[in-house]
C-alpha cells in the first residue's frame, strides 16, 4: 500500500507539472488545462463503475466472499470521481461559455444520469439490512448501471438532435504529442489515485468487519 | 445411519435422537447458522433427519424455529455452515404463519393455481378430496379472504399437502385450528406418517410427540 | 419450454384475475393519468409549442407506469405470498414474466384512455407516437417489474421505486419523445427496440437473484 501511495503521489505531481509547464497553451488559454483533469477523471469514473459491475457479476456468478464489498467500494469511488467530473465540467463550462451547466455536452449529461443512478444504488443499499439479499440486490442494480452507460450515451446523443443542435463539444481537437503525453500521465495519475482510494477504503471496511466479528465473539 | 454422537453448540439447540428408521438421511445440517443483518437467529446447529422420520422442533417464541423451518423448506439460505436437504423443490410441502393463499381467489381457485404450478396429476379430484377431508368443501367457492383464521389454516394445509410431498415442513400447524380442525390434522398426519418425512414446530408438543422420531429443542 | 409458458400463463392469469376482482390499481392509474394531463394543461403557458405538450405526454406515461408498478408486488410482500411462488417448482423468471405481462396489460388499458384524452386536450397523435408508446411500454414494464421486486425487499418500499426507476426511464423518454416529435422516427423506434431487448434480457436473467433470501 505504501508503494501505491508513493506511486500515486509521484504520478499526480508529475501530471500537475506537465499540465502547467509542459503542455502547450491552447486557444482556450488556461481554461483548457482543466481538460487534463476533467477527461481523465471521467474515464477513471467509468473504470470504477466498470470494475464495480465486474465484481457484481462475479458475486452473482461464483459468490466469492469479498466481491460484494469490492463492488460497493468501487462504485463508491466511481460516484466520487463522477461528482468531480460534474464539478470540473461545470467549471469549464462557466469559464468558457458563462453558464454553469450546458445540456449539449453529452459527456456531462451522461454523467448526470449515471450520478443519479448510482446515488439510487446507495439509497437502495442503505434501505436493506446487510446480508446475502442486500448483496444480491446491489449486484443486480450495479449490472443494470453498467448496461445503462452505453444505452444512455446513445440516448443522449439521439436527444440532442431534437433538443438543440450540437454546438458545443467538450472533447478537444486531435492532440499533439506533447498534449497526448500530458494527457496520458494525467490519466495514469487519476487511475492510480482511484485505485489507491479503493484499496484504502476496502482495507478500512475489512478492518471494521473484523472488529465487529471480534466483538461478537467476545460477547 | 443410526444416531451417532450428537453435540450441542452455541445457544441455539440441542438435538436428541429417538429411533432412527435406518433409511438414508434426508436433511443434514452442520454448523448451520442464519443471521438477518446484525441479528444472529441460528448458530452452530447440527442435526439429521432420516427419510421417513419426524423431527419435532420446540422452543419459545423468537428462538429461531420459524427460521429453521424456512431454511429446511428452501425459502432462505444459510449464512453459515451447511444444510443439505435431499428433496427437490417440487416434493416439499410447507405451511407457515401465513396461509399463502390469495384473498381475492376462492378456495378452489387457490388450490387450482398451486395444483397447476405443481403439476398435480388428476388435479380436480385431488383438490376435491383435500377440501372434503379438511371440511372445506362447502366453502369451496368462497373467497379465501372471507375465511376465518381456522379455515385459512385448513386451506393452507390443503395447499401444503396438495402435491403429495415427500417432505412436509409445518410451522405451528395447529395454531388457529379449533378442536375439529386439530383432529382433522391429527388424522392426516397419522395417515401420511409412514410415507413422508416431517419437520414440525409446535407449541403443543404433547400432541405430536408420539409421532416424533427426533426432537430439537431450542433454548 | 411448454411448461415454462404454462407456468407464465397460470401466473399471469392469476394476477389479472386478482386485479379484476380487487379493482384498485387500474382505476387509480386511469384517474391518475387523466388528472395529470389536466395538470399539464395548466403547466404549459400560452404559446407553448405542440412539441412541449408531446414531451409532457411521456412524463404522464412514465409516472402512470410508476403508479401501477408500485402496486405490483404488494400482496406478495405483505402476505408473504411470494413464498408460495418460490416454493413452487416453476422457474423464478416465470414469476417476473407473468407479472410483467399483467402490468403491461394495465398500462395498456391506461394508455387506451390516456392517448385519446391527450388528443382531445392537446393535439392529435400520429402513428409514430403510438408505435413509440407500444415499444416503450415493453421496456418500462420489463425494468419496472424487476425494480418493483427490488423495492419490495427494501425498508423504504414504495419510496425507493421511483428513485431506482427514473434514471433507467430516461432513455425510454428520449426514445419516445424523439419518435413523437421528429419527422423521421425510425432511429428512435430502433433505439427503443434496442432498449427493450437489452433490458428485458437482463431483467429476466436477474430476477432470480432478487427474490432469493
Amino acid at each position: 500500500m505504501t508503494a501505491l501511495a508513493v506511486l500515486t503521489t509521484g504520478l499526480l505531481t508529475a501530471s500537475i507539472v506537465l499540465i502547467f509547464f509542459y503542455a502547450p497553451v491552447d486557444a482556450d488559454g488556461l481554461n483548457q488545462k482543466i481538460f487534463y483533469f476533467h477527461v481523465p477523471i471521467a474515464l477513471t469514473s467509468y473504470a470504477c463503475f466498470g470494475w464495480g459491475g465486474l465484481k457484481a457479476f462475479l458475486h452473482l456468478w461464483k459468490r466469492p466472499p469479498g466481491a460484494d464489498l469490492e463492488s460497493y467500494v468501487a462504485i463508491h469511488q466511481g460516484v466520487i470521481f463522477g461528482a468531480l467530473t460534474l464539478v470540473t465540467g461545470s467549471i469549464w463550462a462557466k469559464v468558457r461559455w458563462g453558464t454553469w451547466w450546458t445540456w449539449s455536452d453529452e459527456q456531462l449529461v451522461l454523467f448526470l444520469v449515471l450520478f443519479l443512478f448510482y446515488c439510487a444504488y446507495f439509497m437502495l443499499r442503505y434501505s436493506v439490512d446487510p446480508g446475502p439479499q442486500r448483496a444480491n440486490l446491489s449486484a443486480v442494480y450495479a449490472l443494470f448501471g453498467v448496461v445503462l452507460i452505453p444505452i444512455s450515451f446513445m440516448a443522449i446523443r439521439l436527444a440532442n438532435s431534437y433538443i438543440h443542435p450540437t454546438v458545443f463539444k467538450s472533447s478537444g481537437p486531435d492532440m499533439a504529442t506533447s498534449q497526448l503525453a500530458t494527457f496520458c500521465v494525467a490519466w495514469a495519475a487519476m487511475l492510480s489515485l482511484a485505485y489507491f482510494l479503493y484499496r484504502f477504503e476496502l482495507a478500512g471496511k475489512k478492518l471494521d468487519a473484523n472488529l465487529k466479528e471480534l466483538r461478537e465473539l467476545l460477547a | 445411519m443410526q444416531g451417532h454422537g450428537v453435540e450441542s453448540h452455541g445457544q441455539s439447540g440441542q438435538v436428541s435422537r429417538g429411533q432412527g428408521t435406518g433409511a438414508s438421511v434426508l436433511i443434514a445440517a452442520r454448523g448451520l447458522g442464519k443471521r438477518y443483518g446484525d441479528k444472529r437467529v441460528l448458530e452452530g446447529l447440527d442435526f439429521e433427519v432420516d427419510r421417513g422420520g419426524f423431527m419435532l422442533v420446540t422452543g419459545p417464541n423468537g428462538s429461531g424455529k420459524t427460521t429453521l423451518l424456512r431454511l429446511c423448506a428452501g425459502l432462505a439460505i444459510p449464512t453459515a455452515g451447511e444444510l443439505d436437504v435431499r428433496a427437490p423443490r417440487e416434493t416439499i410441502g410447507f405451511a407457515g404463519h401465513e396461509p399463502l393463499v390469495y384473498r381475492e381467489l376462492t378456495a378452489i381457485e387457490n388450490l387450482d393455481l398451486y395444483g397447476r404450478l405443481y403439476r398435480v396429476p388428476e388435479r380436480r379430484e385431488r383438490i376435491g378430496m383435500l377440501l372434503e377431508r379438511f371440511g372445506l368443501w362447502q366453502a369451496r367457492n368462497q373467497r379465501a379472504g372471507s375465511f376465518s383464521r381456522g379455515m385459512q389454516q385448513r386451506l393452507s394445509l390443503c395447499r401444503a399437502l396438495l402435491h403429495d410431498p415427500d417432505l412436509l415442513v409445518l410451522d405451528e400447524p395447529y395454531s388457529g385450528l379449533d378442536d375439529a380442525g386439530a383432529e382433522l390434522l391429527d388424522r392426516e398426519l397419522a395417515d401420511i406418517r409412514g410415507r413422508a418425512t416431517f419437520v414440525v414446530s409446535t407449541h403443543d408438543p404433547d400432541r405430536v410427540l408420539p409421532l416424533a422420531s427426533t426432537r430439537l429443542a431450542f433454548a | 419450454m411448454r411448461r415454462y409458458a404454462a407456468d407464465v400463463a397460470v401466473l399471469a392469469r392469476k394476477d389479472l384475475t386478482l386485479e379484476l376482482r380487487a379493482r384498485d390499481t387500474l382505476p387509480a392509474m386511469l384517474l391518475f393519468v387523466v388528472s395529470t394531463l389536466v395538470v399539464f394543461h395548466f403547466a404549459l403557458p400560452r404559446h407553448s409549442s405542440d412539441l412541449a405538450a408531446k414531451g409532457l405526454l411521456w412524463v404522464a406515461i412514465v409516472f402512470t407506469a410508476l403508479v401501477g408498478l408500485t402496486r405490483a408486488f404488494v400482496a406478495e410482500r405483505e402476505q408473504r405470498l411470494i413464498d408460495g411462488l418460490l416454493l413452487a417448482p416453476c422457474d423464478r423468471s416465470a414469476i417476473w414474466l407473468a407479472k410483467s405481462i399483467a402490468v403491461l396489460a394495465f398500462l395498456g388499458v391506461a394508455e387506451i384512455v390516456a392517448l385519446p384524452a391527450y388528443a382531445v386536450f392537446f393535439s392529435g397523435i400520429g402513428w409514430s407516437t403510438i408505435a413509440a408508446v407500444c415499444l416503450a411500454d415493453l421496456g418500462i414494464v420489463a425494468v419496472g417489474t424487476l425494480l418493483a421486486a427490488v423495492a419490495a425487499v427494501s425498508r423504504t418500499r414504495e419510496l425507493i421505486l421511483p428513485l431506482l426507476f427514473l434514471p433507467l426511464a430516461i432513455p425510454v423518454v428520449i426514445g419516445g419523445v424523439g419518435a413523437s416529435v421528429v419527422g423521421s422516427p425510425a432511429r428512435y423506434l430502433g433505439f427503443l427496440c434496442l432498449y427493450d431487448a437489452v433490458f428485458a434480457i437482463i431483467s429476466w436473467a436477474s430476477f432470480e437473484y432478487v427474490v432469493t433470501e
